[in-house]
């Protein structure tokens, strides 16, 4: 079964696909640290300017980067849309709820609007990053950045068998849609249990094979690797160039 | 002659304590290709998992001479190229690439010997220009393919293959078998599937529970009908031509 991957555009050339990911990733996590500040709405104009900018640059589907960040937004909003009843200041409007009376204040509103829109640019700034990158290359520059090598490996393994425990769950489900004769919501809960211990223990034999498989191939426990990535000029003007802004920016709104 | 494999009474219990292989006698010559037949559940993958270590008996098993023990597993390893049935298991990197250099990696050669062994690997299994693909993109004879290039990288000398025509189709599978054919280091063939035995090897082994019913030449084997009968490998019955 084919899977849209997180890199799926990740082949396209473009001056943000050539950057070294070493680039990519702090420069990303630059913006998300000016960003936090930050509350006023000219400055969030500009972030969005700038972000929008090298979303541009970066030849991405505006759609498929607007439907990405959508995806992700629940998440969000579901920690986000508690802030307006708790923060104290002027009462926009009050509700009785069954027992409870709840208020909603104006200062409440603006911090919520200011969490969702710098939510909103930290993760199209992220979706900028992984979509540029090939997850592989990412990793290779995350590991030359010092993050473990033992974490590297779970996330590699993570992206690599993900899908083909995807596919395991598709292939199960079809099974018990195609032998599904109605029953009570009780039966179909512990079908789902059943479901669920299978998919885990076909999980553990897959990993206790793969494992086999490496110690065929000679692994000791050692993590070795290969690639060294290599900083460009372009790293270099890229990187001088956007921390310049990041600072200037900083500096006017702050 | 030296052996590359010889294995004396060997016995596996699984840890459950059922048993998986009993008193298993092998020799095994450099440059024959050797089936081992048998029903699903027979211990043919147990028997393979034994050739590198992975596994350990009770028992001698030697590997070009080389007892099965840990202070010999990383140039048995290194000899020894196992290739695992699901190649979804085989290939757990996120490159083609990375996959292929996995061994020679491990092995610690040279970062220019191991580009080189992994653009010689590809093009024997004529998967050239695929370092950069993701495996789970790949069809499924492409990852066969492929799941042989990775022990290939490490030039052994005995290959071993688990059903490595399970789930292909007749043209992949036959593109495959010509591929085992040139390949000229000794090889080991796990399998039920006839036709890729046939074609391959000369000798076969039965085994059934666990225990080798048979060793001798496939033509022999392949023609003794009641034999294969007897042990899951035909039909139990001369079958009728399909209804209609």
């Amino acid at each position: 079964m084919k899977h849209s991957f997180i890199d799926q555009y990740s082949d396209l050339d473009s001056l943000i696909h050539r950057l070294d990911p070493r680039t990519k990733f702090i420069a990303s996590l630059a913006f998300v640290m000016v960003l936090t500040p930050i509350r006023n709405c000219q400055a969030f104009a500009f972030y969005f300017g700038l972000i929008a900018t090298l979303l541009i640059i970066s030849r991405l589907p505006p759609l498929y980067v607007l439907k990405r960040s959508l995806l992700i937004f629940p998440f969000v909003l579901l920690i986000a849309i508690f802030i307006p009843f708790f923060k104290p200041g002027e009462v926009a409007g009050s509700y009785n709820i069954w027992l409870w009376q709840v208020s909603v204040t104006y200062d409440g509103l603006l911090v919520l609007a200011n969490v969702v829109i710098k939510a909103w640019l930290c993760i199209l700034s992220l979706i900028l990053l992984s979509a540029t990158t090939k997850f592989a290359d990412l990793l290779r520059g995350l590991k030359q950045l010092g993050i473990p090598k033992v974490i590297i490996l779970i996330l590699s393994f993570m992206y690599r068998y993900i899908f083909v425990l995807v596919d395991e769950v598709m292939r199960m489900r079809r099974a018990r849609d195609s032998r599904n004769f109605g029953g009570g919501r009780l039966r179909q809960l512990r079908t789902l249990g059943n479901m669920l211990g299978t998919l885990f223990i076909r999980s553990y034999e897959r990993g206790e094979r793969v494992y086999a498989a490496m110690l065929a191939r000679g692994f000791d426990g050692e993590v070795r690797s290969l690639h060294q990535l290599n900083f460009k000029r372009i790293d270099a003007y890229f990187g001088v160039t956007f921390g310049l802004v990041l600072l200037s920016s900083g500096i006017l709104f702050w | 002659m030296d052996k590359v494999i010889e294995i004396k009474n060997l016995s596996f219990f699984y840890p459950d304590g059922h048993q998986g292989l009993q008193n298993i006698n092998l020799a095994v010559y450099p440059g024959e290709n050797v089936a081992v037949i048998g029903p699903n559940g027979a211990g043919k993958s147990t028997l393979l998992l034994h050739l590198n270590g992975i596994l350990r008996g009770n028992s001698m098993v030697k590997i070009f001479g080389l007892p099965v023990e840990e202070r010999n597993l990383k140039e048995i390893r290194r000899k020894v190229g196992l290739v695992f049935q699901d190649p979804e298991d085989q290939l757990f990197s996120l490159t083609v690439f990375d996959d292929v250099a996995f061994g020679p990696l491990n092995m610690g050669y040279s970062e220019l010997e191991i580009k080189q062994r992994v653009k010689q690997a590809l093009k024997w299994v004529g998967m050239t220009g695929y370092e950069q693909r993701s495996p789970h993109h790949l069809s499924i004879g492409e990852k066969k393919r492929i799941a042989i290039a990775t022990v290939l990288s490490l030039s052994p000398e005995l290959l071993i293959l688990d059903e490595p025509t399970s789930n292909l189709d007749p043209k992949s599978k036959w593109a495959l078998i010509e591929l085992l054919r040139q390949l000229p280091m000794t090889k080991i063939v796990a399998a039920h599937d006839l036709e890729l035995v046939k074609a391959l090897c000369q000798r076969a082994v039965v085994l059934d529970e666990g225990e080798i019913v048979t060793d001798g030449s496939t033509e022999r084997i392949l023609n003794d009908i009641s034999l294969l009968r007897a042990h899951g490998l035909a039909p139990e019955k001369k079958m009728a031509q399909a209804p209609g």
